[in-house]
Protein backbone atom coordinates (compact mmCIF):
# COMPACT_ATOMS: atom_id res chain seq x y z
CA UNK A 1 0.00 0.00 0.00
CA UNK A 2 1.12 3.25 -1.14
CA UNK A 3 1.97 6.16 1.57
CA UNK A 4 0.52 9.08 1.58
CA UNK A 5 4.22 10.28 1.93
CA UNK A 6 4.62 8.57 -1.38
CA UNK A 7 1.79 9.63 -3.29
CA UNK A 8 2.78 13.26 -2.30
CA UNK A 9 6.59 12.40 -3.40
CA UNK A 10 5.17 11.06 -6.93
CA UNK A 11 3.52 14.57 -7.52
CA UNK A 12 0.13 15.43 -8.01
CA UNK A 13 0.07 17.29 -5.13
CA UNK A 14 -2.62 20.03 -6.10
CA UNK A 15 -2.17 19.89 -9.94
CA UNK A 16 1.04 21.32 -8.84
CA UNK A 17 4.22 19.14 -9.23
CA UNK A 18 6.72 21.68 -7.52
CA UNK A 19 8.00 20.69 -3.91
CA UNK A 20 6.03 22.53 -0.78
CA UNK A 21 7.82 24.17 1.44
CA UNK A 22 6.82 25.50 4.93
CA UNK A 23 8.18 29.06 4.83
CA UNK A 24 8.57 29.95 8.67
CA UNK A 25 6.32 31.57 10.77
CA UNK A 26 8.12 34.37 11.17
CA UNK A 27 7.72 35.30 7.55
CA UNK A 28 3.94 34.72 7.43
CA UNK A 29 3.19 36.73 9.83
CA UNK A 30 4.19 40.12 7.97
CA UNK A 31 2.46 39.03 4.24
CA UNK A 32 4.14 42.24 2.76
CA UNK A 33 7.54 41.37 3.46
CA UNK A 34 10.32 42.11 1.62
CA UNK A 35 12.84 40.03 2.60
CA UNK A 36 13.11 38.05 5.58
CA UNK A 37 16.26 37.46 7.04
CA UNK A 38 15.68 34.55 9.57
CA UNK A 39 14.51 32.36 6.83
CA UNK A 40 17.16 33.39 4.97
CA UNK A 41 19.86 32.62 7.11
CA UNK A 42 17.98 29.30 7.96
CA UNK A 43 17.64 28.06 4.44
CA UNK A 44 20.12 29.06 2.30
CA UNK A 45 21.87 25.60 1.76
CA UNK A 46 18.11 24.79 -0.09
CA UNK A 47 19.68 26.53 -2.87
CA UNK A 48 22.79 24.52 -3.68
CA UNK A 49 20.83 21.69 -5.33
CA UNK A 50 19.18 24.25 -7.83
CA UNK A 51 22.11 25.85 -8.52
CA UNK A 52 24.39 22.75 -9.58
CA UNK A 53 20.87 21.89 -11.55
CA UNK A 54 21.16 25.27 -12.95
CA UNK A 55 24.45 24.60 -14.13
CA UNK A 56 23.54 21.30 -15.22
CA UNK A 57 21.61 23.05 -18.11
CA UNK A 58 23.30 25.95 -18.89
CA UNK A 59 26.91 24.59 -19.52
CA UNK A 60 25.85 21.95 -21.67
CA UNK A 61 23.66 24.11 -23.44
CA UNK A 62 26.60 26.49 -24.11
CA UNK A 63 29.37 24.09 -24.78
CA UNK A 64 26.83 22.51 -27.82
CA UNK A 65 25.50 25.75 -28.96
CA UNK A 66 29.05 27.26 -29.10
CA UNK A 67 30.60 23.78 -30.97
CA UNK A 68 27.23 24.07 -33.35
CA UNK A 69 27.91 27.79 -34.16
CA UNK A 70 31.31 27.45 -34.39
CA UNK A 71 30.91 24.72 -36.82
CA UNK A 72 28.62 26.63 -39.08
CA UNK A 73 30.90 29.32 -38.88
CA UNK A 74 33.70 27.76 -40.28
CA UNK A 75 31.62 26.52 -42.89
CA UNK A 76 29.95 29.36 -43.78
CA UNK A 77 33.13 31.15 -43.71
CA UNK A 78 34.58 28.80 -46.38
CA UNK A 79 30.82 28.67 -48.62
CA UNK A 80 30.31 32.48 -48.47
CA UNK A 81 26.92 32.20 -50.42
CA UNK A 82 25.49 30.27 -46.76
CA UNK A 83 25.76 33.00 -44.54
CA UNK A 84 22.73 35.05 -45.25
CA UNK A 85 20.70 31.26 -44.96
CA UNK A 86 22.24 30.53 -41.73
CA UNK A 87 21.85 33.98 -40.57
CA UNK A 88 18.38 34.16 -40.80
CA UNK A 89 17.56 30.57 -39.81
CA UNK A 90 19.77 31.31 -36.42
CA UNK A 91 17.52 34.38 -36.53
CA UNK A 92 14.30 32.67 -36.19
CA UNK A 93 15.56 29.96 -34.18
CA UNK A 94 16.50 32.94 -31.64
CA UNK A 95 13.25 35.14 -32.22
CA UNK A 96 10.97 32.29 -30.74
CA UNK A 97 10.58 32.84 -27.24
CA UNK A 98 12.48 30.21 -24.65
CA UNK A 99 8.76 29.29 -23.14
CA UNK A 100 7.24 28.91 -26.58
CA UNK A 101 10.25 26.59 -27.51
CA UNK A 102 10.25 24.32 -24.48
CA UNK A 103 6.67 22.95 -25.21
CA UNK A 104 6.99 23.07 -29.04
CA UNK A 105 9.96 20.36 -28.47
CA UNK A 106 7.77 18.85 -25.31
CA UNK A 107 6.22 16.30 -27.56
CA UNK A 108 9.33 15.62 -28.97
CA UNK A 109 12.07 15.31 -26.22
CA UNK A 110 9.48 15.40 -23.42
CA UNK A 111 9.95 16.86 -19.59
CA UNK A 112 13.49 17.42 -18.03
CA UNK A 113 16.75 18.62 -18.57
CA UNK A 114 17.35 17.25 -22.38
CA UNK A 115 14.21 19.75 -23.47
CA UNK A 116 15.76 22.35 -21.70
CA UNK A 117 19.49 22.02 -22.62
CA UNK A 118 18.08 21.75 -26.50
CA UNK A 119 16.46 24.75 -26.44
CA UNK A 120 19.29 26.92 -24.61
CA UNK A 121 21.77 25.57 -27.37
CA UNK A 122 19.03 26.64 -29.87
CA UNK A 123 19.53 30.22 -28.42
CA UNK A 124 23.19 30.85 -28.30
CA UNK A 125 23.64 29.37 -32.23
CA UNK A 126 22.82 33.03 -33.37
CA UNK A 127 24.55 35.53 -31.46
CA UNK A 128 27.75 33.55 -31.52
CA UNK A 129 27.48 32.39 -35.01
CA UNK A 130 27.22 36.16 -35.94
CA UNK A 131 30.07 37.08 -33.79
CA UNK A 132 32.52 34.28 -35.06
CA UNK A 133 31.40 35.51 -38.89
CA UNK A 134 32.05 39.37 -37.61
CA UNK A 135 35.22 38.13 -36.36
CA UNK A 136 36.44 36.03 -39.15
CA UNK A 137 35.43 39.11 -42.28
CA UNK A 138 36.88 41.46 -39.56
CA UNK A 139 40.54 40.27 -40.42
CA UNK A 140 42.62 42.87 -43.28
CA UNK A 141 42.78 41.45 -46.12
CA UNK A 142 46.52 42.48 -45.72
CA UNK A 143 47.23 40.44 -42.87
CA UNK A 144 45.64 37.57 -45.33
CA UNK A 145 48.08 38.58 -47.81
CA UNK A 146 51.35 38.53 -45.60
CA UNK A 147 50.20 35.51 -44.32
CA UNK A 148 49.89 33.42 -47.56
CA UNK A 149 53.26 35.51 -48.75
CA UNK A 150 55.16 33.40 -46.29
CA UNK A 151 53.62 30.62 -47.37
CA UNK A 152 50.75 29.29 -45.14
CA UNK A 153 48.33 27.22 -46.59
CA UNK A 154 44.87 28.03 -46.13
CA UNK A 155 44.09 25.63 -43.52
CA UNK A 156 47.08 27.78 -41.76
CA UNK A 157 45.61 31.13 -42.46
CA UNK A 158 42.58 30.20 -40.91
CA UNK A 159 44.00 28.51 -37.28
CA UNK A 160 47.09 31.05 -36.81
CA UNK A 161 46.21 33.91 -38.43
CA UNK A 162 42.10 34.72 -38.67
CA UNK A 163 41.13 32.99 -36.05
CA UNK A 164 43.23 34.05 -32.94
CA UNK A 165 42.54 38.09 -34.53
CA UNK A 166 38.56 37.21 -34.48
CA UNK A 167 38.94 35.94 -30.61
CA UNK A 168 37.75 39.24 -29.01
CA UNK A 169 34.71 38.92 -30.75
CA UNK A 170 34.13 35.32 -30.51
CA UNK A 171 33.86 35.63 -26.99
CA UNK A 172 32.14 38.86 -27.20
CA UNK A 173 29.46 36.72 -28.53
CA UNK A 174 29.88 33.75 -26.02
CA UNK A 175 29.56 36.13 -22.93
CA UNK A 176 26.63 37.74 -24.50
CA UNK A 177 25.23 34.21 -25.09
CA UNK A 178 26.18 32.99 -21.73
CA UNK A 179 24.44 35.76 -19.47
CA UNK A 180 21.55 35.62 -21.23
CA UNK A 181 21.52 31.67 -21.23
CA UNK A 182 21.66 31.89 -17.47
CA UNK A 183 18.91 34.21 -17.19
CA UNK A 184 16.63 32.38 -19.00
CA UNK A 185 17.48 28.77 -17.72
CA UNK A 186 15.79 29.52 -14.71
CA UNK A 187 12.34 29.09 -16.77
CA UNK A 188 13.12 25.48 -16.94
CA UNK A 189 11.75 25.33 -14.39
CA UNK A 190 7.96 25.10 -16.79
CA UNK A 191 9.45 21.83 -17.61
CA UNK A 192 10.15 20.27 -14.84
CA UNK A 193 14.10 20.59 -15.22
CA UNK A 194 14.56 22.24 -12.42
CA UNK A 195 17.25 25.02 -11.57
CA UNK A 196 16.67 28.06 -9.71
CA UNK A 197 13.95 28.95 -11.31
CA UNK A 198 12.49 26.01 -8.67
CA UNK A 199 12.73 28.60 -6.01
CA UNK A 200 10.90 31.10 -8.01
CA UNK A 201 7.86 29.41 -9.37
CA UNK A 202 5.12 26.82 -7.51
CA UNK A 203 4.66 27.43 -4.01
CA UNK A 204 7.42 29.92 -4.14
CA UNK A 205 5.47 32.59 -6.42
CA UNK A 206 4.29 34.46 -3.41
CA UNK A 207 7.74 33.83 -1.54
CA UNK A 208 9.85 37.46 -2.51
CA UNK A 209 12.60 36.18 0.20
CA UNK A 210 13.29 32.94 -1.70
CA UNK A 211 12.82 34.81 -5.41
CA UNK A 212 15.39 37.55 -4.52
CA UNK A 213 17.67 34.64 -2.84
CA UNK A 214 17.54 32.67 -6.29
CA UNK A 215 17.48 35.65 -8.46
CA UNK A 216 20.65 37.25 -6.64
CA UNK A 217 22.47 33.53 -7.11
CA UNK A 218 21.49 34.07 -11.26
CA UNK A 219 23.16 36.74 -11.39
CA UNK A 220 26.02 35.79 -9.38
CA UNK A 221 26.06 33.00 -11.73
CA UNK A 222 26.25 34.95 -14.65
CA UNK A 223 29.04 37.65 -13.37
CA UNK A 224 31.07 34.71 -12.62
CA UNK A 225 30.88 33.41 -15.50
CA UNK A 226 30.73 36.30 -17.48
CA UNK A 227 34.33 37.55 -15.62
CA UNK A 228 36.32 34.05 -16.62
CA UNK A 229 35.45 34.65 -20.37
CA UNK A 230 36.74 38.11 -20.23
CA UNK A 231 39.92 36.63 -19.02
CA UNK A 232 40.44 33.93 -20.98
CA UNK A 233 40.35 36.80 -23.51
CA UNK A 234 42.61 38.73 -21.83
CA UNK A 235 45.11 35.38 -21.65
CA UNK A 236 44.29 34.49 -25.12
CA UNK A 237 45.00 37.86 -26.73
CA UNK A 238 48.67 39.19 -25.39
CA UNK A 239 49.01 41.99 -27.50
CA UNK A 240 45.96 43.87 -27.43
CA UNK A 241 47.33 44.28 -23.67
CA UNK A 242 50.43 45.49 -25.20
CA UNK A 243 48.69 48.12 -27.89
CA UNK A 244 46.50 49.38 -25.34
CA UNK A 245 49.68 50.13 -22.88
CA UNK B 1 11.25 16.55 -7.25
CA UNK B 2 8.15 14.93 -8.67
CA UNK B 3 7.66 14.92 -12.54
CA UNK B 4 5.57 15.98 -14.51
CA UNK B 5 1.75 16.45 -15.44
CA UNK B 6 0.39 12.79 -16.28
CA UNK B 7 1.10 12.05 -20.18
CA UNK B 8 2.81 14.68 -21.34
CA UNK B 9 5.91 12.39 -21.49
CA UNK B 10 4.14 10.33 -23.57
CA UNK B 11 2.95 12.88 -26.04
CA UNK B 12 2.83 11.62 -29.73
CA UNK B 13 4.04 13.62 -32.47
CA UNK B 14 0.16 13.94 -33.51
CA UNK B 15 -0.28 16.28 -30.83
CA UNK B 16 0.56 18.96 -32.77
CA UNK B 17 -2.91 17.94 -34.56
CA UNK B 18 -4.44 18.32 -31.59
CA UNK B 19 -3.40 21.66 -30.68
CA UNK B 20 -4.37 22.95 -33.49
CA UNK B 21 -7.75 21.72 -33.19
CA UNK B 22 -7.97 23.40 -29.76
CA UNK B 23 -6.78 26.79 -31.30
CA UNK B 24 -10.11 26.77 -33.66
CA UNK B 25 -12.73 24.94 -31.85
CA UNK B 26 -13.17 24.33 -28.03
CA UNK B 27 -12.29 20.75 -27.31
CA UNK B 28 -12.64 18.59 -23.98
CA UNK B 29 -9.41 18.88 -22.01
CA UNK B 30 -7.58 15.67 -20.71
CA UNK B 31 -7.85 17.28 -16.85
CA UNK B 32 -11.26 19.23 -16.43
CA UNK B 33 -13.66 16.24 -16.79
CA UNK B 34 -15.15 16.82 -19.99
CA UNK B 35 -15.72 20.97 -19.85
CA UNK B 36 -15.15 22.31 -22.91
CA UNK B 37 -12.16 24.58 -23.11
CA UNK B 38 -10.16 26.69 -25.67
CA UNK B 39 -11.60 27.39 -29.24
CA UNK B 40 -11.05 30.49 -31.96
CA UNK B 41 -12.46 32.76 -29.39
CA UNK B 42 -10.27 32.44 -26.53
CA UNK B 43 -7.49 32.06 -28.67
CA UNK B 44 -8.41 35.11 -30.51
CA UNK B 45 -8.69 37.20 -26.88
CA UNK B 46 -5.66 35.97 -25.56
CA UNK B 47 -3.77 37.01 -28.87
CA UNK B 48 -5.07 40.54 -28.33
CA UNK B 49 -4.31 40.83 -24.63
CA UNK B 50 -0.88 39.36 -25.21
CA UNK B 51 -0.24 42.06 -28.26
CA UNK B 52 -1.87 44.89 -25.78
CA UNK B 53 0.76 43.98 -22.89
CA UNK B 54 3.12 43.89 -25.52
CA UNK B 55 2.83 47.21 -27.12
CA UNK B 56 1.92 49.09 -24.50
CA UNK B 57 5.55 47.94 -22.65
CA UNK B 58 7.28 48.51 -25.88
CA UNK B 59 5.73 52.16 -26.20
CA UNK B 60 6.84 53.08 -22.74
CA UNK B 61 10.70 51.74 -22.94
CA UNK B 62 10.62 53.96 -26.50
CA UNK B 63 8.91 56.91 -24.80
CA UNK B 64 12.27 56.61 -21.87
CA UNK B 65 14.56 55.32 -24.02
CA UNK B 66 14.94 56.54 -27.69
CA UNK B 67 15.06 60.38 -26.73
CA UNK B 68 17.95 59.59 -24.15
CA UNK B 69 19.71 56.82 -26.16
CA UNK B 70 19.73 59.37 -29.28
CA UNK B 71 21.11 62.02 -27.22
CA UNK B 72 23.78 60.53 -25.22
CA UNK B 73 24.93 59.27 -28.51
CA UNK B 74 24.73 62.94 -30.38
CA UNK B 75 26.84 64.12 -27.00
CA UNK B 76 28.74 61.54 -27.19
CA UNK B 77 28.92 60.54 -23.28
CA UNK B 78 27.01 58.17 -21.26
CA UNK B 79 28.67 55.44 -22.66
CA UNK B 80 29.15 53.15 -19.74
CA UNK B 81 25.67 53.93 -18.79
CA UNK B 82 23.93 53.14 -21.86
CA UNK B 83 26.44 49.85 -22.78
CA UNK B 84 27.01 48.65 -19.40
CA UNK B 85 23.30 48.97 -18.56
CA UNK B 86 22.23 46.58 -21.70
CA UNK B 87 25.12 43.97 -20.79
CA UNK B 88 23.63 43.90 -16.81
CA UNK B 89 20.09 43.88 -17.87
CA UNK B 90 20.41 40.58 -19.32
CA UNK B 91 21.70 38.42 -16.44
CA UNK B 92 17.80 39.86 -14.82
CA UNK B 93 15.95 36.31 -14.75
CA UNK B 94 12.79 37.47 -16.09
CA UNK B 95 11.04 34.54 -13.79
CA UNK B 96 12.03 36.43 -10.67
CA UNK B 97 10.58 39.81 -12.19
CA UNK B 98 7.50 38.99 -12.77
CA UNK B 99 6.59 36.67 -9.72
CA UNK B 100 8.17 39.86 -7.35
CA UNK B 101 5.73 42.41 -9.54
CA UNK B 102 2.91 39.78 -8.54
CA UNK B 103 3.87 39.85 -4.95
CA UNK B 104 5.09 43.32 -4.52
CA UNK B 105 3.87 45.95 -6.97
CA UNK B 106 0.22 44.04 -7.83
CA UNK B 107 -1.20 42.39 -10.55
CA UNK B 108 -2.97 43.37 -13.64
CA UNK B 109 -1.33 45.52 -16.89
CA UNK B 110 -0.89 48.70 -15.28
CA UNK B 111 1.41 47.31 -12.95
CA UNK B 112 2.97 44.68 -15.63
CA UNK B 113 3.41 46.48 -18.66
CA UNK B 114 5.53 49.19 -16.81
CA UNK B 115 7.88 46.62 -15.68
CA UNK B 116 8.01 44.84 -18.90
CA UNK B 117 9.07 48.11 -20.75
CA UNK B 118 12.40 47.71 -18.15
CA UNK B 119 12.73 44.90 -20.15
CA UNK B 120 12.66 46.75 -23.39
CA UNK B 121 14.80 49.67 -22.20
CA UNK B 122 18.60 48.60 -22.46
CA UNK B 123 18.51 47.37 -25.88
CA UNK B 124 16.83 50.14 -27.04
CA UNK B 125 18.93 52.68 -25.39
CA UNK B 126 22.25 50.80 -26.39
CA UNK B 127 21.35 50.31 -29.83
CA UNK B 128 19.93 54.00 -30.09
CA UNK B 129 23.29 55.23 -28.28
CA UNK B 130 25.81 52.92 -30.51
CA UNK B 131 23.50 53.70 -33.78
CA UNK B 132 24.13 57.60 -33.71
CA UNK B 133 27.12 57.65 -31.39
CA UNK B 134 28.88 55.90 -34.86
CA UNK B 135 27.90 58.23 -37.54
CA UNK B 136 30.38 59.73 -38.98
CA UNK B 137 31.34 63.01 -37.21
CA UNK B 138 32.09 65.04 -40.65
CA UNK B 139 28.56 64.40 -42.00
CA UNK B 140 27.61 66.03 -38.59
CA UNK B 141 30.08 68.78 -38.49
CA UNK B 142 28.60 69.40 -42.27
CA UNK B 143 24.98 69.22 -41.25
CA UNK B 144 26.42 72.29 -38.54
CA UNK B 145 28.16 74.29 -40.78
CA UNK B 146 25.25 74.30 -42.97
CA UNK B 147 23.27 75.83 -39.85
CA UNK B 148 21.38 72.62 -38.35
CA UNK B 149 20.11 72.94 -34.71
CA UNK B 150 21.50 70.15 -32.87
CA UNK B 151 18.19 68.59 -32.34
CA UNK B 152 18.13 68.95 -36.46
CA UNK B 153 21.20 67.30 -36.67
CA UNK B 154 20.05 64.45 -34.46
CA UNK B 155 16.24 64.42 -36.32
CA UNK B 156 17.15 65.21 -39.70
CA UNK B 157 20.83 63.44 -40.03
CA UNK B 158 22.00 61.31 -36.74
CA UNK B 159 18.65 59.14 -36.64
CA UNK B 160 18.14 58.28 -40.35
CA UNK B 161 21.70 57.11 -40.72
CA UNK B 162 21.24 55.18 -37.20
CA UNK B 163 17.80 53.82 -38.35
CA UNK B 164 19.18 50.40 -38.76
CA UNK B 165 20.96 49.96 -35.45
CA UNK B 166 18.24 51.74 -33.73
CA UNK B 167 15.54 49.43 -35.40
CA UNK B 168 17.48 46.32 -34.43
CA UNK B 169 17.31 47.44 -30.39
CA UNK B 170 13.54 48.05 -30.80
CA UNK B 171 13.52 44.60 -32.46
CA UNK B 172 15.42 42.81 -29.81
CA UNK B 173 13.32 44.87 -27.01
CA UNK B 174 9.70 43.62 -28.79
CA UNK B 175 11.40 39.93 -28.99
CA UNK B 176 12.05 40.29 -25.15
CA UNK B 177 8.69 42.41 -24.21
CA UNK B 178 6.52 39.37 -25.81
CA UNK B 179 8.43 36.70 -24.93
CA UNK B 180 8.26 37.45 -21.00
CA UNK B 181 5.06 38.62 -21.43
CA UNK B 182 4.04 34.53 -21.94
CA UNK B 183 4.27 34.34 -18.27
CA UNK B 184 2.36 37.61 -17.44
CA UNK B 185 -0.34 35.31 -16.14
CA UNK B 186 1.81 34.73 -12.86
CA UNK B 187 0.91 38.55 -12.72
CA UNK B 188 -3.40 38.64 -13.48
CA UNK B 189 -2.63 39.60 -16.74
CA UNK B 190 -4.16 36.88 -19.25
CA UNK B 191 -1.90 36.56 -22.25
CA UNK B 192 -1.33 33.22 -24.85
CA UNK B 193 1.03 32.17 -21.45
CA UNK B 194 -2.58 31.46 -19.73
CA UNK B 195 -2.56 28.41 -22.20
CA UNK B 196 0.45 27.07 -20.92
CA UNK B 197 1.00 28.72 -17.41
CA UNK B 198 -3.02 26.98 -16.53
CA UNK B 199 -2.09 23.49 -17.87
CA UNK B 200 -5.03 22.15 -15.15
CA UNK B 201 -7.37 24.18 -16.81
CA UNK B 202 -6.58 23.66 -20.82
CA UNK B 203 -4.82 20.41 -20.83
CA UNK B 204 -1.98 19.23 -23.03
CA UNK B 205 -3.51 20.66 -26.57
CA UNK B 206 -3.58 24.37 -24.91
CA UNK B 207 -0.23 23.55 -23.62
CA UNK B 208 0.93 22.97 -27.03
CA UNK B 209 -1.74 25.34 -29.05
CA UNK B 210 -0.11 28.19 -26.28
CA UNK B 211 3.15 27.66 -27.62
CA UNK B 212 2.80 27.64 -31.24
CA UNK B 213 0.61 30.83 -30.80
CA UNK B 214 3.77 32.86 -29.18
CA UNK B 215 6.27 31.55 -31.34
CA UNK B 216 3.72 32.67 -34.19
CA UNK B 217 3.10 35.99 -32.71
CA UNK B 218 6.98 36.75 -32.02
CA UNK B 219 8.02 35.41 -35.75
CA UNK B 220 4.89 38.16 -37.19
CA UNK B 221 6.44 40.79 -34.55
CA UNK B 222 9.53 40.48 -36.07
CA UNK B 223 9.02 40.35 -39.18
CA UNK B 224 6.62 43.43 -39.41
CA UNK B 225 9.30 45.30 -37.86
CA UNK B 226 12.17 44.21 -40.00
CA UNK B 227 9.22 45.40 -43.16
CA UNK B 228 9.37 48.65 -41.28
CA UNK B 229 12.99 49.05 -41.10
CA UNK B 230 13.18 48.26 -44.61
CA UNK B 231 10.53 50.98 -45.07
CA UNK B 232 12.23 53.71 -42.62
CA UNK B 233 16.20 52.71 -43.78
CA UNK B 234 16.82 55.71 -46.52
CA UNK B 235 17.33 54.30 -50.40
CA UNK B 236 20.78 55.74 -50.40
CA UNK B 237 21.81 53.26 -47.37
CA UNK B 238 20.21 50.47 -48.53
CA UNK B 239 22.52 50.77 -51.57
CA UNK B 240 25.45 51.04 -49.63
CA UNK B 241 25.31 47.99 -47.57
CA UNK B 242 24.47 45.58 -50.52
Amino acid sequence: MASPLLLAAAGEVGGDFFRERDVGDLCQAQPGHLFCWDWAKENIDRFGTPTVQHLQIVIPAILIGFAAAFALALLAHRIRWLQPPLLAATGILYTIPSIAFFFLLLPLTGLGRDTAIIVLAAYTLQIIFRNTILGLNNVPASVKDAARGMGFTSRQILWKVELPLAVPEIIAGLRVAVVSTIAIATLAVLISAGGLGTEMYGSNLNFPTAIIIAGAIVILMAFALDSILLLIQRLTTPWRRVSQA
Amino acid sequence: MAKGVPGVNSLPFASFIGAFEFIFSPQESNVTGGKKVGGFDKSVELLIKHLEVTLVALAIALVVALPLGLWLGHRGKGEQFAVGLSNAARAIPELAVIALVAVLIGVGLGNVAPVLAILGIPPILNNAYVGVQQVDRATVDAARGMGMSEMAIVRKVELPIAIPTVMGGIRSAAIAILATATIAPLAGVETLGDFIINRNVYGENGLLAGAILVALLALAIEGSLALLQRRLTSDGLKLKTV
